[in-house]
């Protein structure tokens, strides 16, 4: 025990100091960040993981961010997508209801404020706008609210509907949310159309840190609350209804869940999520457009809910930390250092990589080597890469005994 | 004292086929079963008991209030609950989730009880959990409290999916063949079990069932349902001399046969 404790602290303080020593090397940044997973999985007593964690989040990232900037802003994105794929995770995971569309949910979020947080409203109202700065955190709130109501406008029509059905009109809702986006600035301009809206104001940064520390903070602040709700919503009789219901809905409409209210529940939930990082966005961005919103983001976020661990909190955090990290760093970093060899001339099994034609560069395999992984991942690790418990004795045992055929509930449906 | 729980002319259509047709039942207390051969219609009476099907004739009603057009979940509430002939537990949850999951209608709590964990959160989730424990002891299953529900052996599943049905303290509980599959002894424990849960809760139990030991054994009444439509109704021993009855299970040849056989005695 003593061992591990001391073992994770000094990861994480090497880590940490090799990011200080090469503040410009990818490596050395991966590192800290396989530490602080290292930290989570340790076997270590909870104050000491959770003390370690806190440090490591509340001074040792700011401070790297001083370094590298970058890296706090690659952090920041991770706790973006941790707090989206968390929102998909309560529908999604718990409640078993896929959603190909989430994407449309970070979208309204995001441009709520954009509309009120820049001149764009001037357009719609008249005069007035952009609201004070101060209003930014109000509509964190209208944000959520939005975004919920969104979530439960989508839910309403969709009600009826199950599993591959249900994905597509979802699916459908992302893209209807995305082309109107694009295309409501005209008659009354409310977004502006593909040219997107600018500059979007954001609130002075209290305590005279940077944006960059202002936005870490504000997202790692979030993801705290959403972490909290998730816990607090799984363990209670809300999530038990939602996984009865992604378990058999109809025993759990019969059992007396009822299922009109939970699935709309589940859907606000999720959408607030992603209502509340959309203020965030659009705020941290200054400039939103609608190619900001496009179908891949859901799946990517999607990606992260499976690769992590449908339904479980712990899974999907990391899920989206390893995806999100991959994107931003890894895949960047592979098809740099693949884009050096070639300019240095280097041979490989004889062949000289600069002679390389331009369509197959590397830069151009990032989205492939990510499809692989996923691939491999599906085939190798179908549970996740933490799945919560139960769920990986489900997959673990494909077939269950009360799934055979049943003769005459079957022919009466 | 009227009926606890009265059907009227009930008629449930699929396209041309009459699965259910003109049935009148009711019930005051006690066990009652519904017996029948295969696509008597006992299931779709069933469904449309608990809500699953809306009638396309006739009324239903439980404590003098009429069920038709409610959602499965709100007759529920109003305190009827029911097995499936098919297991349909919460494969993958636990035993005592799923029997949790039954108090859904039970549970005063909202969405913020949960999230702000209010006292009365903690008190009704303790409560809820006490009532989960008692449950499974009662039908014994206290031991596997913790395993996943997929993994029990089938008695047992049979069991909880019961235990999960009282957790939504019903007045009458429906039970879609409760001992399929069992042996005769597990049949018999299952059948001491309702009779002590029908004295010692209360409730009424309606079963639909097909080993006849059993129903002969347990039933205060039975109704018998051929081709969508009550043939007979009565007390078990009626029941078993009625020869409409043993028409419709052994066919009209055989009875014929047999009575001319035993006339030639």
């Amino acid at each position: 025990m003593i061992l591990r404790a001391a073992v994770s602290t000094a990861l994480l303080a090497l880590s940490g100091l090799a990011v200080a020593m090469y503040p410009h090397s990818t490596l050395a940044f991966l590192t800290f960040q396989a530490s602080l997973l290292a930290v989570y999985l340790a076997r270590t007593p909870p104050w000491h993981r959770w003390g370690l964690m806190a440090v490591a989040l509340l001074l040792m990232m700011p401070a790297i961010g001083a370094y590298n900037g970058y890296y706090l802003e690659v952090a920041t994105q991770v706790g973006i997508f941790v707090a989206l794929a968390l929102g998909l995770n309560i529908v999604v995971g718990m409640a078993g209801l896929l959603d190909l569309g989430y994407v449309a949910f970070y979208a309204v979020g995001a441009y709520s404020w954009a509309i009120f947080g820049s001149p764009q409203a001037n357009m719609i109202f008249g005069s007035g706008f952009p609201l004070a700065p101060g209003w930014f955190y109000a509509f964190l709130l209208v944000g959520l609210a939005v975004a919920a109501v969104t979530g439960v406008l989508l839910g309403l029509p969709v009600l009826r509907i199950r599993g591959d059905y249900l994905a597509i009109v979802t699916l459908g809702f992302g893209e209807v949310i995305r082309v109107l986006a694009n295309n409501l600035d005209k008659p009354i301009n409310f977004t502006n159309g593909p040219r997107g809206i600018t500059p979007i104001g954001r609130p002075p940064a209290p305590f005279g840190i940077s944006y960059g520390e202002f936005f870490y903070f504000l997202v790692l602040l979030i993801v705290a609350v959403v972490i909290l709700v998730n816990r607090r919503l799984e363990d209670s009789h809300v999530g038990r209804a939602w996984e009865a219901i992604r378990e058999d809905e109809l025993a759990a409409q019969a059992m007396g869940v009822p299922l009109v209210r939970m699935k709309l529940m589940a859907f606000a939930c999720g959408a607030s999520f992603a209502g509340i990082m959309g203020v965030v966005f659009s705020a941290k961005q200054i400039f939103i457009n609608p190619e900001s919103f496009t179908f891949l983001e859901s799946i990517g976020v999607l990606s992260m809910v499976i690769l992590g661990g449908m339904g479980s909190i712990s899974g999907v955090v990391l899920g989206a930390s390893v995806v999100t990290v991959l994107n931003l760093q890894v895949l960047k970093g592979l098809s740099l250092w693949l884009n050096e060899l070639r300019n240095a001339g280097v041979t490989v099994f004889g062949y000289n990589l600069a002679n390389l034609p331009t369509q197959i560069e590397p830069a151009k395999y990032e989205r492939m080597v990510f499809g692989i992984i996923l691939i491999l991942m599906m085939i190798f690790r179908p549970q996740g890469i933490l799945p919560a418990r139960r769920r990986q004795r489900e997959l673990a045992q494909p077939t269950a005994p009360s799934e055979a055929a049943p003769p005459e509930e079957a022919a009466a449906k | 004292m009227s009926a606890l729980f009265e059907a009227r002319a009930v008629t449930k259509r699929f396209g041309g086929l009459t699965a259910v047709h003109g049935v009148d039942f009711s019930l005051k207390e006690g066990i009652a079963s519904i017996i029948g051969p295969n696509g008597a219609g006992k299931t779709t009476l069933f469904n449309v008991f608990t809500g699953l099907y809306t009638p396309d004739e006739g009324t239903v009603a439980f404590q003098e209030r009429s069920l038709v057009g409610l959602r499965p979940d709100q007759i529920t509430a109003l305190g009827i609950c029911r097995t499936f002939q098919n297991i349909r537990l919460f494969a993958n949850m636990t035993v005592l989730e799923n029997v949790l999951v039954g108090m859904h209608a039970r549970t005063p709590l909202r969405l913020w009880d949960a999230l702000l964990r209010s006292r009365r959160f903690a008190s009704v989730e303790a409560r809820n959990w006490a009532r989960a424990w008692e449950l499974l002891d009662r039908v014994s299953l206290g031991r596997s409290a913790n395993e996943v529900a997929k993994n029990l052996p089938y008695g047992d599943q049979r069991r909880l999916e019961i235990a999960r049905a009282l957790a939504s303290d019903p007045t009458l509980l429906l039970l879609d063949e409760p001992t399929a599959g069992m042996t005769q002894g597990e049949a018999a424990t299952l059948m001491a079990l309702l009779r002590k849960l029908v004295d010692e809760l209360g409730i009424a139990i309606l079963l639909i069932e097909h080993n006849m030991r059993v129903v002969m054994g347990v039933s205060d009444r039975v109704t018998v349902l051929d081709h969508g439509e009550k043939i007979a109704e009565g007390p078990p021993q009626e029941i078993q001399a009625n020869p409409k009855v043993i028409e419709a299970y052994l066919g009209r040849r055989t009875w014929e046969r047999a009575r001319s056989s035993r006339a030639g005695d």
